[in-house]
């Protein structure tokens, strides 16, 4: 019963929640924190280590958030959440941000009220197999038994993948991903399927991460990015352009190491982004000097990808099409002006 | 002559402080401050839907689907609605709890009794199984099971083959499903029959022997009813009779019928759980009927066997019935701790998926619980009526 109170308690909240609100940024100003909705403890993306601090690349938004408003990013409660209670929490007032490495899609931005701020990653979905079952392509995976999480697009694109292509399958759905990857493990399931980037991430926690295999097949566009609920649209506009600041502030150059050096620049542009020209900070209810806390406490959208889920972190993925625009990839974002 | 103090103290007395009118009007208050709540409740909720910008109402319960569940008692698949989906869950729940209902309560009367037994080995064997499985959290034991016991059975290509074609392994329990061809229903027909007659038998025969005292020999008729009559109807329609086996074919077995690990693991814990409870419960009955009881029946040269089933059951059932009526409420309602292993059950098909795909989370947690307490209240409905037959008449 324990889920369902909680489920309950969320559902009383929606209910109560006081409409006498003003803005969530005046909101978050007055409270002194953030309120940020993380996974539950997915490397890369969202995990305490063993001190207790919080790490992953939504975890690093959320603080890029906080450094924004507050110029300082230890200004967040990290609340992690299961995939099945998220949009609940968001939609009660839980939490002001969901960075919970969430798929965009028509009907989250629609039907359950929220909207997406951008792309944080761009990820597909895989699946995962034991070599010993010597399959080389998911179109041999009929017949058999497939975990996934309760309450993702995972599970749809699943049902979509094997209607498609007409084979049969059964899925066994847990609520949280350690309950999925502990019954892939226990040999319950042939196939373990979620976005990609978290397969690589959950594959680490297997006694034996080289017995198991990805194979080639992407199944499904997995956009994820943070959110925020309908109806407030300055607080949506300040965690956009967060998000855009950093990826821009990659595209010019400006990272922890250079950021005192690119401060003196004579670019238009890069003046305009860190604050010297003009006062786009203030236009969104922010500080001038908006950029300039996000790269100094947080880094650019570079390095948050590079220090969590890429080269120098322990998953090892490739940026793929998360490369920026100019370098083969297709992360962009609109100009600060 | 007494009713004049009375009359006199009511015109002293001011209206306000008439008890009838007070209470009234505490009643009128507790009433209205009730509506305010809900109407503050309805108010505050339309407006923040309405803030944002979530569509209301139940038409979501005609959507497809688009997801598959693991165990469907009527055919299920992705391009079925909500609907259907909520029945499927709603089956399963049933269907899990009224298993584990019957499984408790043979359990749990065998071990309450066992405790009171004069074997010392019974009894302390039964102690034991009643205070090691009421002081484990339910949740624990129903992913022990699941995670301990059931995933550690072999991986199908090395199941274990038990008489015929059953076969157990980690994705469950294979067992052949019998085909039936065309009149199956008329044999059915004609089996129900035969159970009623048997039935309206048995009761004629219940007040014949009350009226006489004589005892008619009657299980021939009975059996005859019931198994051969229907083998006639079923050899005379030549209805066709086929086994569907369960066959290893690539990563699963294909046909047959299977039972999944997790109605295993969540059946199992739940009637073993619930059981130890109910042990208690039996135990409890059978103590409080006094011991002058049987020894009055006894000294009216009952045997043991009537003793028990005219003497002590009927009154320890009395004491036993309103409990047990609470362990069943509980038994259903902890049939919702599936979702922690995968059974798909009301809350993790409804309140899990659906609620997450759709995002009417103030619809379907309603619909939820009203479902949880209409099962409830038709089980305790069955109770009562039953605790009412056996309660104690007093005329």
């Amino acid at each position: 019963m324990g889920r369902s109170s909680i489920l309950f308690a969320l559902a009383v909240s929606v209910a109560l929640g006081s409409t006498a609100s003003a803005g969530t940024l005046d909101d978050v100003k007055m409270r002194g924190s953030i309120l940020c909705g993380v996974s539950g403890g997915l490397a890369g993306f969202a995990q305490p280590d063993d001190k207790g601090n919080w790490t992953g690349i939504d975890v690093d938004f959320c603080r890029a958030v906080a450094a924004a408003i507050f110029n300082d990013p230890t200004k967040v409660k990290f609340l992690p959440l299961t995939a099945k209670d998220r949009f609940t929490a968001l939609q009660s007032r839980e939490i002001d941000l969901l960075s919970r490495n969430t798929t965009w899609t028509s009907s989250r931005d629609s039907q359950l009220g929220f909207n997406f701020a951008g792309v944080i990653y761009y990820d597909a979905q895989g699946f995962m197999v034991r070599k010993s079952a010597k399959v080389s392509s998911a179109l041999e995976l009929s017949n058999t038994t497939v975990c996934t999480q309760s309450g993702t697009t995972t599970q749809l694109n699943l049902a979509d993948y094997f209607r498609s292509n007409n084979m049969k399958y059964e899925a066994v759905v847990f609520n949280t991903a350690d309950e999925v990857i502990k019954a892939y493990e226990s040999g319950r399931c042939d196939v373990f399927t979620t976005d990609v980037s978290q397969i690589y991430a959950e594959r680490l926690k297997l006694s034996k991460p080289d017995d198991h295999m990805i194979l080639p097949e992407l199944i499904s566009k997995e956009p994820l990015g943070p959110l925020v609920r309908h109806g407030d649209d300055q607080w949506f506009d300040v965690v956009k352009w967060v998000l855009f600041a950093m990826i821009n502030a990659e595209e010019y150059d400006i990272n922890q190491k250079t950021l005192d050096q690119r401060l003196k620049s004579e670019r238009p542009d890069v003046k305009r982004l860190l604050g010297i020209e003009g006062n786009y900070g203030e236009q969104l209810g922010l500080t001038n000097d908006w950029v300039v806390r996000i790269i100094r406490h947080v880094g650019n959208y570079g390095e948050i990808f590079d220090r969590n889920v890429g080269e120098n972190s322990r998953l090892k993925i490739d940026r793929g099409l998360n490369k920026l625009w100019n370098k083969g990839g297709i992360q962009y974002a609109p100009p600060v002006r | 002559m007494t009713d004049l103090p009375v009359r006199r103290e009511k015109t002293r007395v001011n209206w306000i402080f008439h008890p009838r009118v007070r209470s009234v009007f505490i009643q009128l208050l507790l009433v209205a401050l009730v509506l305010l709540v809900a109407w503050f409740i309805y108010r505050t909720t339309s407006r923040n839907i309405a803030a944002q910008r979530i569509p209301i109402g139940f038409d979501f319960f005609w959507i497809e689907s688009g997801f598959s569940i693991s165990q469907a008692l009527i055919p299920f698949s992705e391009s079925n609605t909500y609907a259907r989906a909520f029945l499927v869950g709603l089956l399963n729940t049933l269907f899990v709890s009224a298993l584990g209902v019957v499984f408790a309560t043979i359990i749990g009367f065998l071990v309450g009794i066992g405790r009171l037994s004069n074997n010392w080995m019974i009894s302390r064997l039964c102690g034991t199984y009643v205070e090691v499985i009421r002081n484990l959290p339910l949740l624990f034991q129903i992913l022990f099971w699941y995670l301990a016991v059931l995933a550690a059975l072999p991986v199908p290509r090395q199941s274990i083959s038990l008489a015929g074609d059953v076969f157990i392994n980690n994705r469950g329990i294979m067992m052949p499903k019998p085909l039936f061809g065309e009149g199956i229903g008329i044999v059915a027909l004609v089996l129900a029959a035969g159970l009623l007659l048997s039935l309206i038998v048995a009761v004629t025969s219940r007040r014949y022997r009350i009226r006489t005292g004589r005892r008619i020999t009657l299980w021939p008729v009975y059996l005859l009813l019931i198994v051969p009559v229907p083998l006639a109807a079923f050899a005379y329609l030549g209805v066709s009779f086929d086994i569907d086996r369960p066959v290893l074919k690539g990563f699963n077995f294909n046909g047959g019928v299977r039972v999944i690990p997790e109605f295993l693991a969540l059946l199992i814990a739940l009637s073993t759980y619930t059981a130890g409870f109910i042990a208690e419960i039996v135990r409890a009955g059978v103590l409080a009927v006094p011991k002058g009881q049987s020894e009055a029946a006894s000294a009216l040269g009952l045997r043991r066997s009537p003793l028990l089933r005219l003497v002590v059951v009927p009154q320890a059932l009395r004491v036993i019935i309103p409990p047990l009526t609470s362990q069943y409420l509980n038994l259903i309602k902890n049939s919702s701790l599936a979702v922690s292993i995968g059974y798909p059950d009301l809350v993790s098909v409804f309140a899990g998926t659906t609620l997450n795909n759709t995002g009417q989370a103030i619809e379907i947690l309603g619909i939820t619980m009203l479902v949880y307490l209409v099962i409830s209240l038709i089980v305790s409905f069955g109770m009562n009526l039953y605790n009412r037959r056996i309660a104690l008449k007093e005329r």
